[in-house]
């Protein structure tokens, strides 16, 4: 199947904090782009650093085959944070010029700032940094908009939502419904969806 | 429907772990035991709950030790079989394996193992591959998912035409990642178990299996090495790419090829580099080998932590000088390729542009500034802290506090399991010593015994309910045995919580979901002879008396069992106990005296510091509703009310 990629491999990093549903995110993404003919390559974080710890995922897409589970520094394209700080913290090891970001805009305190030992960074300074550090960055309110829905964890679709309506990659409404289907089941469909839309209607391309 | 049914013929992206399944029910495995270990948990867990449909016995085994050997019952009973660890489980097993490896095994049977470099979920970063040597085992690696999953099943059959164990390695980089595998046509038919034993003790396939009489079996062993060799001469899974000719060659195995593969695209070096990538790494094919240390005189190996692949290689090279003339290594021990840790694509490629003298940035250096400049915002690392609602921050919050009351300076011998992070300073740093499966009580039951040398501190140990089982035991019955002194605490959360919940004999249900007898933690130790209490963690005042009462006791070994599910449980997650609300009227803040002691002193993520009120508040999206905090502020300012 021809799909045309804007780079070979893409490299897209899903970051957030452990518990987030960062793991989730990046195999439904994987999935829905597997079934597209792509070749990817995912790899993660996992054990004690699933709750409260920085988490990533990192996702090659390619026409040609396996790449290193590890994205090289200065190489991501895209970054897709669940966390403020954490996209940051991302896009200071592997971002570049061109690199793009979506980031949700609520902070999970690390354990230093809630101890009072050190504070979390200021929010506005955090967005002109991401500013400058990307070419194109949005910033969307995925756990606020979450909470609506009725729980948190939707934040995660929601964030998909808005990367699938870039057209940066090769998916679309229908493929996630197909992906949201297989992994958690008919019931869990609607409100998933319903968070995907939320997250689409989140971003201009 | 399980996650390894997959279309014959059709790509899907899988996990490693996912993919070493793939490939073991391809080769018609039928008995399957492990320990949970990460990153090798997966294996068992995505077998167990496959069992039903594939026929297959899976089990959750109470140790390393214990797994190998019945796995291995199952080979000799003539049923393929896999066994499934991370690297420490090796160390547990190598005492049977070692007997093994000289009586031979029947229908195919292979131990995967998986080491985690970089230590990313361990306490260590130690290397299973020299047990391949040490123990005259053939050893196998994959380099990427579609091998993860053929090798695998090659590995079946090689182990059958050898009548030998397979070690087939995997690292956390391919046990946890995912990527693309093209699925096989799984066999077809029914098995049936039976054990022959009537044969004479050399009759490898109907007499009594034992590794004596040791002059013949251990010459058998080597046959069967050597037997590898030629085998290994012609395996498809090594493999040579780049020109006839090259500069440099560069010999990996593992997950490091990709590394390689991707060092060469960044550095637009692959015509000048020649790679060889090694699937059989134990015992190496020498004529292979000789055919490409022929091609240049500079040898790069790419592998990680210890030199194991490049040591074997220097030997083989001394030995061929003759033939292939002397060479170059740039490796570890030129220290081309690092000792410890993890490697990735920027590491092998820092190696490759040193020695092909190319100047290589990955970014403008206008941007590597504006990340440099913007770096001090991101300085606070996360530290690792316990779960919200984590019963064991509660625990060893009230040990803590038994432990400055009794005033004696004592101390805590940690173990292996989520509680680990006890030692962390976001966790109070209370574990004060931390090595492998049940040694904390080892250590404590030798600590205990230290008094008669002038020692005044108390001791304790920790253990959770799956070590408990693994490795504690013996352990346990050395303290209660030689009347040491000490108190082991049992932190009982109800299943192996760090690695993903598994069952272990406590508990109810097997590793394929059936109900199993639960083998009594209480009734244990009291059979043993000690001492028991049970608490629930959750009560703060109840659990600090009675570890002050075990304190206060230097007659014996005791035994306190902090019983509370895991925050994490099928039973528990997501769902609250309490909601738990701070009362503005009444916590004062920075005004109260106490100093912000809940978020300050208790440290749990679920309540936080606002700067703008000066006041504790309560984060809905993370609070697990466990209420414990309402008993941590001295002001009575958290207030908890039971959820309906």
């Amino acid at each position: 199947m021809a799909v045309e990629l804007k780079h070979d491999p893409y490299n897209l990093i899903i970051t957030g904090v452990g518990g987030q549903g960062n793991v989730l995110a990046s195999r439904m993404l994987g999935s829905v782009l597997t079934s597209q003919g792509l070749w990817v390559t995912i790899g993660e974080t996992f054990g004690a650093s699933q709750r409260g710890g920085s988490v990533m995922s990192h996702l090659r897409l390619s026409q040609q085959g396996s790449w290193s589970p590890q994205i090289p520094s200065g190489q991501a394209h895209m970054v897709l944070a669940l966390e403020p700080l954490e996209a940051l913290r991302v896009l200071l090891k592997y971002g570049n010029p061109g690199s793009q970001a979506i980031v949700n805009d609520r902070p999970v305190l690390p354990y230093a700032a809630i101890t009072g030992k050190a504070p979390y960074p200021d929010t506005g300074e955090m967005r002109e940094q991401l500013a400058k550090l990307t070419a194109r960055a949005w910033t969307i309110p995925a756990t606020k908009t979450a909470l609506e829905l009725g729980a948190p964890i939707y934040a995660n679709i929601i964030m998909l939502g808005a990367l699938a309506s870039l057209g940066e990659l090769p998916m679309n409404r229908d493929d996630f419904e197909r992906e949201l289907t297989r992994s958690l089941g008919p019931a869990k469909v609607p409100r998933n969806l319903e968070a995907f839309d939320l997250g689409a209607s989140m971003v201009a391309a | 429907m399980s996650n390894l049914d997959m279309t014959p013929g059709q790509r899907h992206t899988v996990m490693g772990n996912q993919a070493i399944c793939r490939g073991a029910l391809e080769a018609g495995v039928r008995v399957v035991a492990g320990y949970p270990g990460t990153p090798s948990s997966e294996i068992i867990e995505n077998l167990a709950r496959a069992a039903d449909e594939y026929g297959l016995y899976v089990e959750w085994s109470v140790n390393e030790k214990v797994s190998l050997e019945v796995a291995a019952a199952g080979s000799l009973a003539g049923m393929r079989s896999l066994c499934a660890m991370k690297q420490n489980g090796v160390n547990v097993a190598s005492d049977f394996l070692l007997h093994l490896a000289g009586s031979g095994v029947r229908a195919g049977m292979v131990l995967v193992h998986c080491d985690d470099p970089g230590a990313l979920s361990s306490v260590n970063e130690g290397e299973s591959r020299h047990f391949a040597r040490m123990l005259e085992l053939p050893q196998l690696e994959p380099g990427d998912f579609q091998e993860a999953k053929d090798m695998t099943k090659w590995a079946f059959e090689l182990s059958e035409e050898l009548g030998q164990v397979v070690m087939l390695r995997s690292v956390t980089r391919l046990s946890h990642a995912s990527g693309g595998v093209v699925a096989g046509p799984l066999p077809q038919g029914e098995a049936k178990a039976r054990f022959e034993h009537h044969g004479t003790l050399l009759d490898t396939n109907r007499g009594p299996v034992s590794s004596a009489p040791v002059s013949v079996k251990h010459a058998r062993q080597q046959e069967k090495l050597a037997r590898a060799v030629e085998l290994f001469e012609q395996s498809p899974f090594n493999t040579y790419q780049g020109p006839e000719e090259p500069e440099l060659l560069v010999i990996t195995s593992s997950i490091c090829q990709l590394y390689v593969k991707e060092a060469l695209a960044m550095l637009d070096a692959a015509g000048r580099v020649g790679v060889l990538k090694l699937g059989t790494t134990w015992p190496l094919p020498p004529k292979l080998i000789q055919k490409n240390l022929q091609r240049c005189g500079r040898i790069m190996v790419v592998e990680e932590v210890i030199p194991f692949l490049e040591e074997n290689l220097k030997i083989l090279a001394a030995e061929m000088a003759a033939e292939v003339g002397p060479k170059e290594f740039l490796a570890k021990r030129e220290g081309y390729i690092p000792s410890t840790g993890e490697l990735n694509p920027d590491l092998v490629a820092e190696a490759l542009a040193r020695a092909l003298d190319i100047q290589y940035q990955p970014r403008p250096a206008e941007y590597a500034a504006l990340a440099q400049a913007a770096a001090p915002s991101t300085d606070s690392p996360r530290e690792l802290a316990f779960c919200p609602g984590c019963p064991h921050r509660a625990s060893f919050w009230s040990l803590k506090n038994a432990l400055a009351l009794d005033g004696r300076d004592g101390f805590i011998c940690g173990d292996i399991g989520c509680y680990a992070m006890g030692a962390r300073p976001s966790n109070y740093g209370i574990l004060k010593t931390l090595h492998a499966m049940g040694s904390g009580t080892g250590l404590a039951s030798g600590f205990g015994q230290l008094g008669r040398f002038g020692m005044d501190q108390p001791v304790m140990a920790v253990s959770g309910d799956s070590t408990f089982y693994h490795a504690v035991i013996p352990a346990l019955i050395n303290a209660v045995h030689q009347r040491s002194p000490m108190s082991l605490v049992v932190l009982d959360n109800s299943g192996t919580a760090m690695t993903g919940f598994q069952p272990h004999p406590g508990t109810q249900n097997n590793a394929m979901g059936q109900p199993v007898p639960p083998v009594d933690l209480e009734a244990v130790c009291r059979t043993l002879g000690a001492e028991v209490t049970v608490c629930d963690p959750f009560d703060l005042e109840a659990t600090r008396e009675a570890a002050l009462k075990m304190l206060a006791d230097q007659s014996k070994a005791k035994v306190l069992i902090l019983r509370q599910l895991c925050a994490l449980s099928p039973e528990r997650k997501g769902k609250k106990l309490y909601d738990v609300q701070v009362d503005p009227d009444k916590c004062l803040g920075g005004q109260c005296g106490c100093n912000r002691f809940c978020t300050r002193a208790f440290g749990c993520p679920g309540l936080t510091w606002e700067r703008e009120t000066g006041r504790a508040s309560i984060d809905e999206v993370i609070c697990a509703g466990c209420g414990v905090c309402a008993s941590v502020c001295p002001a009575g300012a958290i207030t908890k009310t039971e959820r309906g």
